[in-house]
């Protein structure tokens, strides 16, 4: 049948120029369709490449929308300085939401200094979206990160009360993104859903996008514990048991400082980050994330709590 | 380095419950050793918490709390693996008739359909369901795993007796290609190790089947469409339309129509990302200056001969998603068809497609997860091609209007395999 084939006309897409298009394409419905939009930008490789594709999906304007970082408080400061500086360098209006302001406030208990503020994170989130209005939230997370992620739609419902229901997504059909909501419920919009952690470090290596230097190899005293290398610093302390070495590391994802493993690479540059994550056999989250371990479904759980 | 950009294969996995589509799915990854190590680790141990094994393959997608307790697929879920060849996406789709929404949800985009069939239990009505759903949404090349066959003995008249009814059904359904394999994905048999249990079989894999096959861009028509998402202003006083292109590629000079207007001019220049470009490939996010001054906006579509017609009355096929049947005098809807969004009522409901007999049989409802033909009027005008022509002029979604829940998926135009009886 004819009228299946690839038009002969047409030359086929790079896969990274495919992967790119379609986020550009979601960027601008999402934009068209909502009122009051937020991009959610940690200063994590993800949402630095979020950051990029919405500043071309609607160049030589700025962006239509304020940027939100929810603060736990837990840093790595190279991660703050580079937030600071991609905002600026977008001209794009930063908010920052924060942990410590939820728990001053009564809203969360505090967990304790050195103990992660991970899963807090989502009442202050939601309580931002309510107190701003926001009905569309960009996020950089990925299906290739979790299986619950996996199960998500690219427009993703929250009901009033900030919850993913897992049971009742919207159907998602085509490329027909549809995300109008009512008062107080709001949809989180994933333009990177396809997007692997490989595919993330070949853009950044074609678009040469700056990046926090904790994601490229460096020396740094570190702890091994639960199975990962945390770095000894404001957030964490070495225990008793623990000896503190010097290695030379590097951080695959960024999360809160107090539970944000390293993993031990010598990765210097881009390129080198791109050819070690392609061989790559631990996951990502696998690899970095404590907050992952305390159950088989604990980002499912987060999720349903609203979280991003 | 494996850095090369390598050709993309969307699948979505189709296929009554229990069928074994969520194994298969974790047989092909686990086998080609695509899976993280972690991931692996974490499905051993939550099937040893279940106490159902050393390994569930089906958890390798059936990543929810409710799945793993009822062992069923209720969403789906995406996968992502390359090989030597080729990059897959693979959208795992339930099998339950009452998640067939999350079903047409995966199958949407799909280029392949991965069947899974019970060599022992044979074509279900549910199976047969989902070819007609994927036929419907232009999925045409099929690689049918017969599975389960360690249960027949691996007899081979077993398997050819399912064959020979998949492959009927698929040809009626137009289907331009449809490869079988003989599998046992519980065991791993020829999914991707070949298995000596079958000596009679000299087909592929279920791995090379997918790797060779040509399924691939669907995104086609004889002409070009741009539809308007976003207008850009451009220094000095310009405007620049931004959409994806579809159907055939765009390029600079080409005599173009705005629709619904109907105004003739042509393309000046085309931009990607801030950078020109001569021409932009179908599936590029670009945007495009006109020869003429027009008031063009969200909605309208630019598009090159021979041009998509414009109408507010609409023949179409339709899945029903509503909790609440598909009436005549139903609740409000909204039809979104690229990037316009309209009112839009349901003049008649011709009949309902029976998905055993491929009849069309008159209908004054649809229940949820039903198929029919139905003709719509809409607010606003509509620039459209048939589904058949064109995936994305030809498709639509219907929007409850007061909660705004995505209803039901549309496509222009009738399935050609539909029979009437009178």
């Amino acid at each position: 049948m004819t009228a299946l084939a690839p038009s002969p006309t047409s030359s086929g897409l790079d896969h990274l120029d495919a992967l790119e298009s379609h986020a550009l394409y979601i960027l601008r419905e999402v934009v068209a369709e909502c009122e009051r939009p937020v991009l959610l930008f940690s200063g994590g490789k993800d949402s630095a490449v979020l950051l990029h594709l919405a500043a071309k999906a609607f160049a030589p304007q700025g962006l239509p929308f304020p940027v939100l970082h929810v603060d736990t408080g837990h840093n790595f400061p190279e991660v703050l300085d580079f937030r600071d500086r991609a905002a600026a360098r977008l001209g794009a209006r930063l908010l920052v939401a924060r942990v410590q302001d939820s728990i001053d406030a009564g809203r969360v208990a505090d967990p304790g200094a050195l103990a992660s503020r991970n899963r807090l994170q989502s009442v202050t989130l939601l309580d931002a979206i309510a107190e701003h209005g926001f009905d569309a939230a960009f996020g950089g997370a990925r299906r290739d990160e979790d299986k619950a992620r996996a199960k998500e739609r690219v427009l993703s419902f929250r009901d009033e009360f900030g919850q993913w229901d897992p049971r009742r997504q919207r159907p998602e059909l085509w490329r027909l993104y549809q995300g109008r909501v009512n008062p107080g419920e709001h949809v989180r919009a994933f333009p990177l859903s396809d997007w692997t952690e490989l595919d993330v470090w070949q853009y950044v290596a074609r678009e040469r996008l700056d990046l926090p230097s904790i994601y490229f190899a460096h020396e740094r005293p570190v702890v091994a514990r639960d199975g990962m290398w945390l770095a000894v610093g404001e957030f964490v302390e070495p225990r008793d048991d623990e000896v503190v070495e010097v290695r030379t590391v590097r951080f695959r994802t960024v999360g809160d400082a107090t539970g944000t493993g390293a993993v031990l690479s010598s990765a210097r540059t881009i390129e080198e980050v791109v050819a070690e994550v392609a061989t790559a056999t631990i996951s990502e989250r696998g690899a970095t994330r404590g907050d992952d371990r305390f159950s088989e479904t604990s980002m499912e759980d987060r999720k349903r709590e609203g979280y991003f | 380095m494996p850095v090369a950009t390598k050709d993309v294969l969307r699948l979505a996995t189709v296929g009554s419950v229990d069928d074994g589509k969520s194994t298969l799915i974790g047989r092909l990854l686990v086998d080609t050793r695509l899976l993280a190590d972690d991931h692996l680790d974490a499905v051993a141990a939550a099937s040893e918490r279940r106490g159902i094994g050393d390994l569930d393959l089906s958890f390798v997608t059936d990543g929810l709390r409710a799945e793993r307790e009822q062992g069923i697929t209720i969403d789906v879920a995406y996968r992502y693996a390359t090989t030597p060849t080729r990059k897959l996406v693979i959208a795992d789709c339930p099998g339950h008739v009452q998640y067939t929404r999350n079903m047409a949800t995966g199958s949407s985009t799909a280029d392949l359909a991965l069947v899974a069939i019970d060599v022992a239990s044979g074509l279900k009505e549910q199976t047969r369901r989902h070819l007609v759903i994927a036929a419907l949404l232009g999925v045409r090349a099929l690689v049918v795993a017969v599975n389960k066959m360690d249960t027949v003995e691996w007899s081979r008249d077993a398997y050819e007796r399912v064959v020979g009814e998949v492959v009927a059904l698929s040809t009626t359904l137009g289907a331009t290609s449809v490869v079988a394999v003989p599998v046992s994905a519980l065991y791993g048999d020829n999914v991707v190790e070949r298995s000596a249990r079958a000596p009679w079989y000299e087909g592929p894999t279920v791995l090379e089947a997918l790797e060779s096959s040509d399924a691939g861009a669907w995104e086609r028509s004889r002409g070009s469409r741009l539809p308007i998402q976003w207008v850009l202003r451009q220094p000095g006083g310009g405007r620049t339309y931004a959409g994806l292109v579809s159907g055939e590629a765009l390029r600079v000079g080409d005599a173009v129509t705005l629709l619904p207007a109907g105004i003739e001019t042509t393309i000046r220049s085309i931009r990607y990302g801030g950078r020109a470009l001569g021409e932009a490939a179908v599936g590029l996010a670009a945007d495009v200056e006109l020869a003429h001054e027009t008031d063009a906006g969200r909605g309208d579509l630019i598009a090159t001969a021979p041009l998509p017609r414009v109408t507010r009355e609409l023949e179409a096929t339709v899945c029903w998603f509503g909790d609440d049947p598909l009436e005549l005098t139903g609740g409000r809807l909204r039809l979104k068809h690229t990037s316009r969004t309209t009112p839009v009522r349901v003049r008649a409901i011709e009949g309902r497609l029976d998905v055993g007999s491929l009849e069309v049989t008159d209908a004054s409802a649809l229940s949820t997860n039903e198929i029919g033909l139905v003709r719509l009027a809409c607010a606003e005008p509509l620039v459209v091609d048939d589904y058949r022509e064109d995936r994305v002029t030809g498709s639509f979604v219907l929007v409850d209007a007061t909660t705004h829940a995505t209803v039901a998926a549309g496509m222009v135009g009738r399935p050609p395999f539909a029979t009437t009886r009178r």
